[in-house]
């Protein structure tokens, strides 16, 4: 896809995010548009994907999202990616939806491989995999996506120990770095020091991508990042994300990590992001 | 009366062993997992059989329980072996999320389940483990009383589609069940007719059940005895016709009677046929060091006891 073609989608997935939280008064816009650039350029530009869904995923590269709440991001990306129709959005965190408040497998949504919501666990999911992978002779890639957050959660450490001790090369799991979660700052709530120090001193490499909401970048990066596969080490993307990006009253602030915006926030929001695709 | 005998005693894990082994040699699917505890789980000759479908996490149970998750997607049927505490509630979310309410096709084998872990204490010995299993939805619960059994269910489970919780033992124990027994989810095995009392028994219980109704019979009292291996889904069926005839019955089980078999029959009793019931297992304790006879006894979880609650329900009918 053409670098126009993915800004009006990056574009159109923001108003979709905006309007999905907006509708049902509830859900996580800020992390979904700081992540809104890496999944849709994973999707249109990065993972090579087969048409249509099954669970197992044979010979394609597989994505598992850990920090479900950004699921309003994750399900545009996947209904503007043909796993289900775009009009279904209506129906986020609705009752008998496919749509739940975070991602899940149980109710049948084409796209989605695991449930996550509770934090910590994606991580683990997705070597598991990448092991699998390694087993059948698919040489496809495991992508994953985290937030700095979540690496509060132990089970990150033990699966960052368990990869790197078994080889474990096929994977490429993305952290989201926007420095944010809900009680504030991750540097106030609980700092983490350097990441990128504690995934280089269990083994990893990482990758840095500085401008995370830079569609140019991300291709750039991961581009680097899957060149680092297949060489005996698990690789760690650290991408720099402005949470709430591309709404200036969402920006520079942990305060929309949960929290929808009203009809005013919302008009605001959307004149700062035209139509693009056409809404659902 | 029908006469059950024993020619060696040997521990359910080792059941669980052999089992693997055969998967390992006629399914290509089945996978291993385990937070180190290899020895104990009897998984030395599958690793030897089959070193790259073993994956040995060390000790970190959660990473373990999330990977097995993982591994089910491309078509692996993960089998995790540690203890049942650390299979259950150290993991609990992980199941919950990653492969209960994922629909994973994870196969959760637990040794050393219940007192008869011995001497290690109550840190090891869980009794809460088959409460926290059968809660969640879709989850099969299996808890076998032998050796035989035990290598029976694990082949058995997979075949079936689904997560499994299969729960067994660290002590030897005497081994009365067929070697060539097809192990069948889901369904109650009579090992006793009788008319007076039923007996409801699962995992290590099962054997004290059938020394209990030898020593009713000798006064005169017919006891029915049925192996529930399956908690989850439990044959209702097989229940409700035993105290159509009885009128009464006693579950036993090394648990705890809060959420426990015991428990899931007063389900079906009081949806369906209301009969006075008295439960073997523990009371909402924790265990403690000990062996695993000594703690039996303490623990009221034996023949004896099962006697005396046999006598006791009869008398509230």
């Amino acid at each position: 896809m053409s670098n126009k073609n993915l800004q009006d989608l990056t574009t159109q997935v923001r108003r979709d995010i905006l309007r999905m939280v907006h509708k049902v008064n509830s859900g996580h816009p800020g992390g979904s548009l700081g992540c809104t650039e890496f999944l849709v350029a994973l999707y249109t530009n990065i993972m090579h994907r087969k048409e249509g869904f099954d669970m197992d995923g044979i010979d394609e590269d597989l994505f598992f999202l850990s920090n479900g709440h950004i699921s309003p991001v994750f399900y545009s990306v996947l209904a503007h990616s043909g796993y289900f129709p775009v009009e279904e959005l209506n129906t986020f965190r609705l009752l008998n939806s496919r749509l739940q408040g975070h991602p899940t497998t149980h109710e049948g949504l084409p796209g989605v491989r695991i449930a996550s919501g509770s934090l910590g666990q994606g991580l683990s999911v997705a070597i598991g995999a990448a092991q699998t992978k390694k087993l059948n002779k698919d040489s496809h890639l495991i992508y994953s996506l985290h937030g700095d957050g979540e690496l509060q959660e132990g089970q990150n450490w033990e699966a960052i120990m368990y990869a790197s001790a078994k080889n474990v090369d096929n994977i490429i799991a993305t952290i989201d770095l926007n420095g944010k979660q809900i009680d504030g700052a991750t540097d106030d709530v609980l700092p983490m020091g350097s990441i990128k120090g504690k995934f280089e001193a269990f083994d990893w490499t990482v990758i840095e991508i500085e401008n995370g909401n830079d569609i140019e970048s991300i291709l750039e990066g991961m581009a680097t990042a899957k060149a680092a596969t297949g060489k005996g080490k698990p690789v760690c993307v650290l991408l720099k994300t402005m949470m709430g990006n591309g709404v200036d009253f969402m920006m520079h602030t942990h305060a929309w990590h949960g929290k929808a915006p009203n009809d005013a926030q919302l008009e605001s929001a959307l004149n700062q992001n035209p139509e693009t695709l056409g809404d659902y | 009366m029908k006469t059950y005998t024993f020619t060696e005693k040997k521990d359910t894990r080792s059941g669980f062993g052999a089992g693997l082994t055969e998967l390992g040699r006629t399914n290509p699917n089945v996978v291993a997992l385990c937070a180190d505890l290899i020895g104990s789980l009897k998984m030395n000759q599958f690793i030897e059989e089959n070193p790259e479908r073993f994956f040995q996490i060390g000790i970190a149970e959660a990473n373990m329980m999330s990977i097995a998750a993982g591994l089910t997607i491309g078509g692996k049927i993960p089998f995790t072996g540690t203890f049942a505490n650390f299979s259950t509630g150290r993991v609990y979310d992980q199941i919950r999320q990653s492969i209960a309410y994922s629909d994973k096709n994870v196969k959760i084998c637990a040794s050393h389940a219940g007192l008869t872990l011995g001497e290690d204490g109550a840190t090891h010995q869980i009794l809460e483990d088959i409460g926290l299993m059968k809660m969640l939805p879709g989850m099969v619960v299996i808890n076998t009383c032998d050796y035989n059994q035990t290598k029976a269910a694990t082949i058995a489970i997979a075949d079936h589609e689904g997560p499994v919780y299969l729960r067994f033992g660290r002590p030897a124990v005497p081994v009365f069940t067929p070697e060539d027994q097809v192990f069948e989810i889901g369904k109650a095995i009579q090992l006793q007719e009788g008319s007076d009392v039923t007996i409801v028994a699962t995992g290590h219980l099962v054997w004290e059940a059938l020394e209990a109704a030898k020593v009713l019979h000798a006064q005169g009292i017919s006891a029915e005895v049925i192996n529930i291996h399956t908690i989850k889904p439990l044959d209702d069926k097989a229940i409700l016709d035993s105290v159509a005839k009885t009128g009464c019955i006693v579950t036993a089980e090394e648990h705890n009677h809060l959420g426990g078999l015991g428990e899931s029959v007063a389900r079906v009793l009081a949806l369906h046929h209301p009969t006075p019931q008295e439960f073997v297992a523990t009371n909402d304790t924790f265990g403690e060091s000990g062996t695993p006879a000594q703690l039996m006894e303490k623990y009221g979880l034996n023949s004896d006891t099962i006697v005396a609650k046999a006598l006791k329900v009869m008398k509230r009918k």
